[in-house]
């Protein structure tokens, strides 16, 4: 009896061990086995400031121009609200379409005014005998500081200014202004200027206008250049008949002359590269026709378009360098159609004889004069006029960054800015539009990154990518800063910066999504894994259950 | 992108041409054929990295996607496919939903303005099931269930030369020149179920503009938008050159002379080296530990005090 209650005992023990077994088996797969895979295959993703990023598309922008309005002896008006000096602000709101997302920020553009009057040195500068030389006396009194501007106010009557001009704009950061009777009057004009001279509200809305729906902005709107940290200028020489012309042109002389000063200008914008080349039997794709009553060659606009693409296989760029690329091609016609002149679409001949493309470059056609005798020894020998060439070229190039004096009004006067191609306010204009353009950019890219990554869940975040859009948050924050104490060149080095590093952040090579996996393949990979194991132990873990629920019910009928 | 194996490939009798029909009148493998992945560049991740964006710093220009918000981009795919996938060079397969998300992200940084997209396999129209981004226009040569069938053999190379969509539309795009009017309903029209055995589709619920009013020359030729230029500036002629305001500045260098490439010399001469002694890796460690841990478990650990 003892030996069989041993034995039972024994029995017993032996099950009861195996069911311990069998539930430490099942708690360490669980509690250790599980987290431990768990943890093990999810990827890396390193935390991101998604709130910030968030609060980055709702922050309210502000534009603030630090204004000065000097009021010259005899044209202070009579209705001034208070005694000179005083100071006021001017808020407006730029309308950008802020229902769809992800443009739901706000643009306001504060005018900061401080009305004063002359001291006598700018006094003395008034007295002068033309509005270019008083310009040029006051530049060197008045505050130079990027984004500001001095309106001078002179009398109405003032000879100052010629018949029929109300405002002389100079090429720094001035105007001179007519007084127009009555306060109103005088702030209508001037707010006339300063939407020449600084910002309007439809340039600060053509840069945002990649973010608008289709079809709110006329196409003139979008066709600047993007905002970039640097841009890459080549000037090409297409000459397709070197038997008929040997064309020589000193490109390396007219860059020094003339356009190393605008770039010089230009260098807080961006850095520029410019490099030049030659190409022979580079043929335009368009065959001219032969126009009788002028006995030339006409190109007409409609055939304009068809030009660049033969030719721009050719031109070749920078391998290395990844800044947008601006051409400047000249090209001399062949013997046999020459002269070559362009048509606009009224017909009438072109003055500068070339045209440009929105964000490529431009083409200038140069012509070469018959020669005297028609005996003349060909390869005819040809000296380009850099200089006229330059002019056309520096034209277009202003035309492809957006400054052009269509919009200013009849009765306005602007000084011509000479040598340097553009002038102090001109800067200003695309400083404030890349800043606007390079925050809004900042913005979208994170927040699209944020959300690409929020919806594919397997895309690993490197700590290097998340430290980028640490930087980035941190810059714009800076940049929208920055703007509203009216600092604009340290607003748009903050947001260069923070255009730098959100592009390094979203085009991080790392970022591709691991390719996509449908559920039935990651059920294959798994299930030969993990169902050997998961048999005995559920298997055991069953048996386990059936045993205390049969014990259960046996004290109950054993009673 | 192409795999770029068949028109140097040594069983064609004509080399370096790839011809559309027997007749040899066309050959699309022209001069102005210009291939920036070939072979074993052509992978689903490339063509990803390509349209994204996401590709390392070190590529040069001509493999990147230089488009921005104003670029209308021309996508074309052809191969073996099936209901949701096409297949790369035999080995690996893109699906619908990674072409949807990469034409996605580039949305979110626009970098198109509108894209069309035409392909060419077996089951085509399910590869434009899945796209959600705005001004995507697709062409399918088949829908989900048909098979997108070859056009003719040459019997001289012993394949057939072009899929039958391609070719008409190919017929199709030869009489387009750059100033056509044709619009993107003429396409839909290409190869109808007489001629291409299987159903062409196409989806525009995504594109903004009327197909009526999409020129082909929108996405095909490179047809530029051009303004006149108005005015040229007027600069002062005599100016000299301009002392740049960041001079370079001339450093002195001494001239540079390259170090010896191989010590020639010591080489020929050189003496056995003395090798340090280091003391026994891991693996002949783990070997005498088996060798001792199996004699002392045969005989006993009492044995232990004859080693010691």
């Amino acid at each position: 009896m003892v030996a069989a209650a041993a034995a039972m005992a024994a029995d017993e023990a032996e099950r009861a061990r195996g069911r311990r077994a069998a539930l430490s088996f099942a708690t360490i797969a669980v509690v250790l086995g599980l987290p431990l895979w768990w943890k093990t295959t999810e990827t890396y993703r390193a935390a991101l400031p998604y709130a910030a990023i968030d609060g980055l598309g709702q922050q309210p922008v502000q534009l603030v121009v630090p204004m000065a309005v000097v009021f010259g002896p005899g044209s202070v008006p009579g209705d001034l609200p208070r005694p000179l000096p005083f100071r006021d602000v001017q808020k407006m709101e730029i309308s950008v379409n802020r229902e769809r997302p992800p443009l739901r920020t706000s643009i306001t553009s504060r005018y900061e005014m401080r009305y004063r009057s002359t001291t006598a040195q700018e006094e003395a500068a008034l007295a002068a005998a033309t509005a270019r030389e008083a310009d040029a006396a006051l530049y060197l009194l008045q505050d130079t500081t990027l984004g500001s501007l001095t309106m001078y106010v002179v009398p109405e009557t003032s000879s100052l200014l010629p018949q029929g001009i109300n405002a002389y704009v100079g090429k720094h950061r001035s105007a001179l202004v007519r007084a127009g009777g009555s306060l109103a009057a005088l702030q209508a004009r001037l707010r006339e200027v300063t939407q020449v001279m600084s910002f309007t509200a439809s340039s600060i809305a053509a840069v945002l206008s990649d973010r608008v729906p289709d079809g709110q902005l006329s196409f003139d709107a979008r066709r600047n250049l993007k905002s970039s940290l640097g841009y890459e200028i080549t000037f090409s020489l297409l000459n397709p008949d070197p038997k008929s012309h040997t064309v020589d042109w000193d490109i390396e002389g007219a860059v020094n002359r003339f356009v190393k000063p605008v770039l010089d200008k230009l260098s807080l914008v961006a850095n520029f590269s410019v490099d030049s080349q030659i190409l022979y039997y580079a043929v335009l794709g368009v065959t001219p026709r032969y126009d009788k009553e002028s006995s030339s060659f006409l190109l007409s606009a409609h055939s304009l378009p068809h030009v660049i693409n033969p030719v721009e296989a050719r031109l070749g760029s920078s391998a290395a360098s990844l800044y947008p690329v601006l051409n400047f091609l000249l090209y001399v016609p062949e013997r046999s159609h020459s002269p070559l002149y362009i048509q606009d679409k009224d017909g009438a001949l072109v003055s500068t004889n070339a045209f440009h493309s929105p964000r490529w470059g431009g083409i200038m056609v140069y012509n070469v004069e018959a020669p005297a005798s028609p005996q003349a020894s060909l390869p005819l020998h040809v000296d380009v006029d850099m200089a006229r060439v330059m002019e056309v070229f520096l034209a277009q190039l202003r035309l492809l960054f957006g400054l052009s004096w269509e919009e200013v009004p009849p009765e306005f006067l602007l000084e011509s800015p000479g040598n340097e191609g553009l002038a102090d306010w001109e800067l200003d204009h695309l400083l404030w539009a890349h800043t606007v353009e390079n925050i809004a950019t900042v913005s979208t890219t994170l927040t699209s990154l944020a959300q690409l990554l929020d919806k594919i869940g397997n895309i690993v975040i490197k700590d290097d990518v998340a430290s980028e859009v640490y930087r980035a948050v941190a810059s714009v924050q800076s940049a929208v800063t920055e703007l509203s104490l009216g600092h604009l060149l340290a607003a748009f080095q903050a947001s260069k910066e923070a255009v730098t590093s959100s592009e390094r952040a979203f085009f991080d090579p790392s970022l591709l999504h691991l390719l996509y996996f449908p559920d039935d393949q990651k059920f294959a990979i798994y299930i030969p894994l993990f169902l050997p194991m998961a048999v005995p132990i559920l298997l055991s873990l069953a048996k386990i259950v059936r045993e205390t629920r049969l014990r259960k019910k046996e004290p109950t009928k054993m009673d | 992108m192409l795999a770029d194996d068949m028109a140097c490939n040594p069983r064609n009798p004509k080399p370096a041409t790839v011809f559309s029909h027997k007749n040899m009148e066309l050959n699309v493998y022209g001069d102005d054929v210009e291939v920036d992945y070939r072979s074993y560049e052509v992978t689903v991740e490339n063509f990803l990295r390509v349209l994204t964006g996401r590709i390392p710093p070190s590529t040069p220009r001509s493999k990147r996607l230089l488009s921005d918000d104003r670029s209308n981009i021309l996508i074309y795919m052809t191969g073996h496919g099936g209901n949701g996938f096409l297949k790369f060079q035999d080995s690996e397969e893109i699906t619908n939903v990674e072409l949807a998300d990469a034409f996605e992200q580039m949305w979110q940084k626009r970098r198109y303005n509108e894209l069309l997209f035409i392909i060419d396999t077996c089951q085509g129209a399910s590869m434009y099931e899945r796209f959600y981004s705005p001004n995507i226009m697709a062409l399918a040569s088949s829908q989900v269930g048909e098979d997108s069938l070859s056009h003719q053999p040459d019997l001289e190379i012993g394949v057939h030369l072009m899929d039958r969509y391609t070719f008409y539309v190919l017929e199709f795009l030869e009489e387009i020149h750059p100033a056509s009017q044709t619009n993107m309903n003429d396409l839909f029209q290409v190869c109808p179920k007489s001629l291409c055995v299987s159903t062409p589709g196409h989806r525009t619920d995504l594109f903004q503009r009327d197909p009526q009013n999409v020129l082909i020359t929108d996405f095909f030729g490179s047809v530029r938008k051009v303004e006149i230029t108005a005015g040229a500036l007027a600069l002062d002629r005599d100016v000299a050159a301009l002392e740049s305001k960041f001079p370079e500045e001339e450093l002195a260098t001494e001239p540079l002379k390259y170090a010896e490439q191989l010590p020639v010399a010591q080489i020929i001469h050189q003496k056995p080296k003395q090798k340090d002694w280091h003391p026994p890796g891991g693996f002949i460690l783990g070997l005498w530990a088996l060798i001792i841990m199996v004699f002392f478990k045969t005989y006993g650990i009492k044995h232990m005090k004859h080693v010691f």
